[in-house]
């Protein structure tokens, strides 16, 4: 059994099965405008949570924030569900894919077969759609792969109940209604950039948003001194994982963020100045390439003017103060449109 | 980004159906998508956390072949493991794991606690006791 399923890659998992999910119950919407939408743009830096024994980086809000926002914004009515018991979790899944539901899982990509064995890593935030079941087998429509994958039930028991840091615990979700294949946009867009903006700006502990950034690049400073070179290496590496990982679009979100401002100018009728921020975005976006450009050629130590801790630290400074001001403005911009 | 600048430096992607998406600039000043096959600075950041991995395995292949760690040390390794997370797979105690990362302890295993090994790494019970598997 097969549901009949549009796939089509995607640059980040959550926003791809968000977009995927909802344009199969006929709402016709982009991926950046997922993103925009579920205020997809963020920063975390977590020096008190470990992943591979170095801190946590991340460009993206936890696992499922964008589904619900998204989905709660546009009107469709959704469910989602975590288990103790893996059988359970299994059959539970087979009973909505009989039903012909896309079901939407979390799953840890370092058991996850048809992944490059290079890019796994103990990661449990992966978004995964399921759409099918033919004897043992699955049918799975991956956002970040260009045709859909099939993978055993084993193998499928084993990604949900990935173990480690924010274990997935099979977390499965689903649509169950929409209200309106046309929402309103309007509401949706500017709800989702002013909550972005929030999100960037004012959660008053440190690690999070632009003061994240702040943060990261005060504490790089002392990364080569503290780590020695080879540990400060690695833990640098981590970043720039983090930031062009597959399924972030490159430089972090930033350049979809960037589509998504300029679409949404578009759909809110021109003229809103957001296509200015759009090429902001993008500049932004920019920043963030040059910063891991820079970053890797000190990896390979040949060259002689590489850059040193304090002069990456600088330019995620800089990059700091450039979304500081972004996403001010912004707020200011959307708060009048 | 312009859509001619996106990168497509190969080296983990092309063999698989997995690709990266970038949002880029067209002609037109649009943003439309384009599948990429990698960036060469991601790939680095890549390539010097797997020779670090590799190395450090090695390091506890000289060790197990020399008779002062198990095998199961080599495996927790290259598996990227620590005892807190071989834990949770298996269910099995922290503080018993890092017991059997001695050779010892590990010899007098019995199949069941062997068994939840193997199953926690996705192998079986004579590869865990060997240092052949190289995933």
């Amino acid at each position: 059994m097969k549901i009949n399923f549009e796939h089509s890659l995607a640059a980040h998992c959550e926003s791809g099965v968000t977009r995927s999910m909802l344009r199969h119950y006929g709402v016709k919407i982009s991926e950046p405008m997922a993103l925009g939408i579920g205020a997809g743009v963020f920063f975390s830096y977590m020096p008190f949570i470990k992943l591979h024994g170095m801190p946590v980086v991340s460009f993206r809000p936890l696992p499922g924030h964008i589904f619900a926002r998204v989905t709660r914004r546009l009107g469709a009515r959704i469910s989602s569900r975590r288990f103790l018991n893996k059988d359970k979790a299994m059959r539970a899944l087979d009973r909505l894919l009989e039903k012909g539901t896309p079901t939407g899982a979390i799953v840890g990509v370092f058991y996850l077969p048809y992944f490059p064995k290079e890019y796994r890593f103990h990661f449990n935030a992966h978004n995964i759609c399921i759409i099918g079941k033919e004897g043992d087998v699955y049918t799975v429509s991956d956002p970040v792969s260009v045709v859909t994958n099939e993978i055993s039930s084993a193998d499928l028991k084993r990604v949900r109940f990935a173990k480690g840091t924010w274990p997935p615990m099979g977390k499965m979700y689903w649509v169950k209604h929409v209200s309106s294949t046309e929402p309103d946009l309007r509401p949706a867009i500017l709800s989702g950039i002013l909550l972005n903006c929030r999100r960037m700006l004012d959660i008053p502990i440190p690690f999070f948003g632009v003061k994240g950034i702040a943060m990261l690049a005060d504490s790089m400073r002392q990364w080569e001194s503290k780590l020695g070179a080879r540990k400060a290496a690695l833990q640098l590496a981590q970043v720039i994982r983090m930031l062009e990982e597959i399924g972030t679009g490159g430089a972090g979100f930033r350049y979809m963020y960037a589509a998504f401002l300029q679409e949404a100018d578009a759909v809110l009728g021109g003229e809103t100045g957001l296509g200015i921020f759009a090429v902001r975005m993008t500049a932004i976006g920019d920043a963030w390439r040059d910063f891991a450009f820079e970053a890797a050629r000190k990896f390979k130590r040949r060259s002689e003017d590489v850059c040193s801790y304090n002069g990456l630290a600088d330019k995620l400074s800089d990059i700091a103060g450039l979304e500081r001001a972004f996403f001010t403005d912004l707020r200011e911009a959307a708060g009048k449109l | 980004m312009k859509t001619e600048d996106v990168p497509q430096d190969n080296k983990y992607l092309g063999s698989t159906t997995i690709r990266d998406l970038y949002y880029a600039v067209d002609d037109s000043g649009q943003y439309v998508p384009v599948a990429s096959t990698g960036w060469e600075p991601q790939n680095e950041a890549l390539r010097i956390t797997w020779d670090a991995i590799g190395e450090e395995a090695e390091a506890i292949r000289q060790e197990v072949l020399a008779g002062r760690k198990s095998p199961l040390a080599y495996h927790m390794e290259i598996h990227l493991m620590t005892p807190a997370l071989l834990a949770s797979y298996t269910g099995l105690n922290r503080k018993d794991i890092k017991r059997h990362l001695s050779p010892a302890a590990f010899a007098a295993l019995d199949d069941y606690v062997l068994g939840r090994y193997a199953e926690a790494f996705g192998i079986d019970v004579n590869e865990l006791k060997s240092l052949g598997h190289e995933d």
